[in-house]
């Protein structure tokens, strides 16, 4: 239950921590120092200063008595206060009782007792004070008394949620079972639990109180002649506005400003007990790690759906690159996976290419074409249309990626609406036909349906489903299975080949699980810590891949076969946090092979062959075939 | 949102063979139950007034004929439960006796007095409505992920403020600079529509700096939902973005919040009321009630807590028909 006491002073040195401990100091230092120092100013009847404008003896003026309005004000403060805090204790105390007494009451007693706490929640305390003022009469007690009641009921509520969480737990059960009585519980466990929320909540309720207070005194309800409070002053001084407006207007400074110095003490008091302060990012150090070159691209150019050039994202808000100079690209029906554990970038590499990356990450590339055009270089309607009708995504966890307040058709429908400019009727048509595609049964029906009533997978479905409105050329799945359970994992990928193939689009195939993309995809791109480690072709994946972590990563999925040339079955440790990257190769520090020289200078990523590329200085020297570029020449 | 209303209608539609009237029966029985309560309470506070409720009213030195005769008019010397019967039977019947002071039918009092009332606090809540629910939603919009600082630490103040200053001061604040230094409106009463500016203001600011606060809250967890990055990807106008798919969204907590503020809005009547010398039910209650005239205050609270409960009810009811989760919740 303890947090450190640092945690907690900090909160204490935020502005908003020392503004409120001033304003605090400085009210109850008034209300203690004003009625001894000015208690004679505000009180003496001047009869030759009566309603006296502002002057250098009177601040700001006198009232129709001739006595000082600052004085009276800040005299006044004394009452107020102190009203206000026997108000909060006198509601806290009938509250807590109130709260506490159904549990120790009778089941049957205890309910009742909680229904009428409930329903006296719902009435505005201001309300509730002035009809029972009819029973206590008015004045200050009156006041106090019927202020108090009228504001219990939101401490018993309180108490009755707190002490209701904490009676569930084990050892209040325990202590039943030891045949403690009820009372005693109450006393023993359930009160010092509730103590904090209470604390925070009756420093909130001294501010309420004061304003309501305030309230009931101008009404003619509170304080009365001779004592005045704040309302009390108010209610004197509103008849004189025209004359005099600073014997109206001083009160209600001083009822906002203790107002609000109290209700911000709450706002504090939760932050403390909470222990969480705003605390500044330091701003760090761009992390600028050094990025391998790129090798010569060669690959064949003619239907290239997304060309990507030494993409990278950074957020310069903490200082981190999670994806450092990515290039790869994606032919029009193929599936190109891409492998790597959570923080290798691959997904931030996806959303970089749908311009999803979120705020405030940046994001760089030296190309960036999808179906052939740089979408950087658009204006900002074109760049949507070309990303909204030739690009789709499916994302990770269909339970949340569909709106749950908008229709499943209408979801699907607005992709051809808005980019296609299909009527709504031919939209909610195509909407229909596409669910069916997908494999939904009565698709009419289901369109017409919110997503709460569809299964996971027919969530996934209807994504896929949405995916294929416009007829994207590119298809960007991100853990599209991830979430699902085994058996419906294998329709949604049998769906997505059949969407592939059917359609020619491209897959881009984003993944954790190395053998789920040994599923679908073709070609797979191995992601280690921002960038692309290596690309092969799935058929080489078992047995000839060439760098480390990809064996590893093959090596600990049982049922993808071992490969024995290497003593790796797990990968010890974990990748590298995105702000402290090491100098040379990423994948050192858990790296069986790494040497001195891995550790000081990263690996370029170079072609080892048709479609093969790696990121090693030392890749074993039978896979792929010759080695196309001067890999060994690299180290200095 | 050219779509959003055809959908709830149908929904109610295609619900009312669902758990709809089991909901509703549900709700409006607990709405009675409630009622009955009340109108106990209500009785309950009169006769628990210690001492003689008429001797209160007429004061000490009333004649003892005169206490005698009142006691009689008003039936305090019948049984508890006859006076009880009498008093439902009057609240059902809209007729509630007379007023002890003015002698005037209760019933003619509250029917002069309520059109008043009940035209500021709907002025009043559908000002704030309009103004916090887009406030807050292009303040999330503006600070969503952590976006513009300024922006938000502006937005919390400057509501922070307005929802802890008090409706009746800010009601003498802004007679102060409208109506005393600058003259452009009326002081107190209620005249022309211009009389409604400054009680409207008074009454609308706290209730909307609290609900756009709310409405900020939820639009910025709404726009991190994974179901608005789907939308985005879709490459949607910013207009749908918002409109169709995050504002749906934030309308449960933005009217459970408005029928909170209308509540309270309903009990700054009085207060504000009493600033601008509003003829209306809460001025006149701080009257009957320090007059002690007991038969205007007991309708009132029926008046007062009947319009609470009212507002929970259509509360819970708007909710279930933007949310139909919570019917299936609830039955
Ligand atoms: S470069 Fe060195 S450390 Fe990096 S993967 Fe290759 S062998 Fe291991």
């Amino acid at each position: 239950m303890r947090r450190s006491t640092s945690g907690r002073a900090a909160v204490l040195r935020t502005p908003l921590g020392i503004s409120t401990l001033v304003l605090l100091v400085a009210v109850v230092g008034v209300a203690v120092v004003a009625p001894l120092v000015l208690g004679s100013r505000a009180e003496t009847i001047d009869v030759a200063a009566m309603d006296q404008g502002m002057s250098a003896q009177h601040l700001f003026g006198t009232d129709p008595l001739g006595r000082d309005l600052l004085a009276r004000t800040l005299v006044a403060t004394r009452l107020s206060v102190v009203l206000a805090v026997i108000t909060t204790v006198v509601a806290a105390v009938v509250g807590v009782l109130a709260g506490a007494l159904p549990f120790v009451l009778g089941r049957r007693l205890g309910r009742l007792l909680v229904a009428t706490i409930n329903l006296s929640v719902a009435f505005p305390s201001l309300l509730l004070a002035l009809f029972l003022a009819m029973i206590f009469g008015v004045g200050a007690q009156g006041a106090v008394l019927t202020l108090a009641l009228a504001m219990a009921p939101g401490f018993a509520r309180l108490t009755h949620s707190t002490a209701a969480a904490v009676a569930g737990s084990d050892y209040i059960a325990a202590a039943r079972l030891l045949r403690v009585g009820r009372a005693r519980i109450v006393l023993r466990h359930i009160l010092p639990n509730i103590a904090e929320p209470l604390v925070v909540n009756a420093t909130t309720t001294v501010g309420t109180a004061l304003l309501s207070l305030s309230g009931l005194s101008y009404l003619g309800f509170g304080v009365q002649a001779p004592d005045y409070d704040w309302g009390r002053l108010l209610s004197d001084g509103l008849g004189s506005i025209y004359t005099t407006p600073a014997a109206g207007l001083l009160p209600c400074a001083a009822i906002v400003v203790a107002g609000l110095t109290f209700i911000l003490a709450g706002e504090v008091a939760t932050q403390v007990v909470s222990g969480r302060s705003r605390r500044r990012g330091t701003a760090r150090r761009v992390v600028t790690a050094p990025v391998a070159p790129v090798a010569e691209d060669t690959g064949p150019a003619g239907d290239v759906v997304l060309r990507v050039e030494d993409l990278t994202v950074t957020f310069p808000d903490r200082g981190t690159r999670p994806v450092r100079g990515v290039s790869f690209e994606v032919r029009a029906g193929e599936v190109v996976g891409v492998v790597g554990e959570s923080g290798s970038g691959k997904s931030l590499t996806a959303a970089a290419v749908g311009a999803l990356v979120p705020h405030p990450g940046v994001v760089e590339a030296t190309r960036l074409d999808l179906a052939g055009r740089d979408v950087r270089r658009l204006g900002r309607a074109e760049r949507d249309r070309v990303l909204g009708t030739s690009l789709a995504t499916v994302f990770q966890d269909p339970m949340s990626a569909l709106n749950p307040a908008v229709r499943v058709g209408l979801q699907l429908a607005e992709v051809s609406r808005v980019h296609q400019g299909l009527s709504r009727r031919a939209a909610a048509a195509r909407a229909v036909d596409r669910l069916a595609a997908v494999d939904i049964p009565s698709p009419e029906r289901r369109a017409r349906e919110y997503p709460g009533t569809f299964s996971g997978g027919m969530r996934q479905r209807a994504m896929i489903g949405m995916s294929l409105m416009a007829e994207p050329s590119l298809i960007i799945a991100d853990e599209p299975t991830t979430a699902l359970d085994v058996t419906v994992q294998q329709g949604v990928l049998a769906l997505l080949r059949d969407v592939v193939r059917q359609r020619n689009a491209a897959l881009l195939f984003i993944s954790h699980d190395i053998a789920v993309v040994s599923r679908i995809a073709s070609r797979v791109l191995v992601m280690y810590a921002g960038q692309i480690i290596e690309e092969l072709p799935v058929s080489a994946l078992v047995d000839d891949a060439a760098h480390p972590y990809t064996r590893a990563l093959v090596a600990s999925i049982p049922d993808m076969g071992m490969d024995r040339r290497l003593p790796l079955a797990t990968i010890d440790g974990r990748p590298p946090e995105p702000d402290r990257l090491p100098v040379g190769c990423s994948f050192a520090p858990r790296c069986p092979l790494a040497d001195v020289g891995c550790a000081e200078q990263a690996p370029p990523l170079v072609a080892i062959g048709e479609n093969r590329r790696v990121a090693c200085w030392k890749p074993p020297s039978d896979v792929g075939g010759p080695r196309s570029t001067a890999g060994e020449g690299g180290r200095g | 949102m050219t779509a959003g209303p055809a959908p709830r209608g149908d929904r109610i539609r295609s619900g009312l063979r669902g758990p709809w009237p089991v909901f509703l029966g549900r709700q409006l029985g607990r709405f009675a139950a409630s009622m009955v309560v009340l109108a106990t309470a209500a009785f309950g506070m009169v006769h628990a007034i210690p001492g003689d409720p008429v001797r209160n009213a007429l004061g000490l030195n009333a004649q003892p004929a005169v206490v005698a005769a009142t006691r009689r008019t008003l039936g305090l010397d019948d049984p508890l439960w006859t006076q009880y019967a009498r008093f439902l039977r009057g609240l059902v019947t809209w007729d509630m006796g007379d007023s002890l002071i003015s002698h005037v039918p209760v019933a003619q009092v509250m029917t002069r007095l309520i059109p008043a009332t009940v035209g500021l606090a709907a002025a009043a809540f559908v000002l704030a409505v309009v103004v916090a629910i887009p406030l807050g939603l292009l303040a999330g919009i503006a600070t969503r992920d952590g976006r513009s600082r300024g922006t938000h630490v502006a937005f919390t103040s400057v509501t922070g403020v307005f929802s802890v200053v008090p409706d009746f001061v800010l009601g003498v604040g802004l007679v102060f600079v409208f109506s005393v230094t600058f003259k452009v409106l009326p002081v107190a009463g209620q005249s022309g529509p211009e009389s409604y500016v400054l009680p409207v203001i008074a009454l609308a600011a706290g209730p909307a700096a609290l609900l756009a606060r709310v409405v900020r809250v939820e639009a910025q967890r709404v726009l991190a939902e994974d179901y608005l990055r789907t939308a985005r990807s879709k490459r949607l106008p910013a207009r749908l973005v918002y409109l169709r798919h995050a504002l749906p969204n934030l309308l449960t907590a933005a009217l459970t919040i408005s029928g909170l503020a209308l509540s309270s809005l309903l009990a700054g009547t009085v207060l504000v009321e009493s600033v601008f010398a509003w003829p209306g039910v809460g001025n006149q209650l701080v009257r009957s009630v320090l007059s002690k005239d007991f038969p205007v205050v007991e309708a009132m609270a029926v008046f007062f807590g009947g319009s609470v409960l009212l507002i929970n009810l259509a509360v819970d009811v708007l909710i279930a028909v933007v949310d139909p989760r919570s019917v299936i919740k609830e039955t």
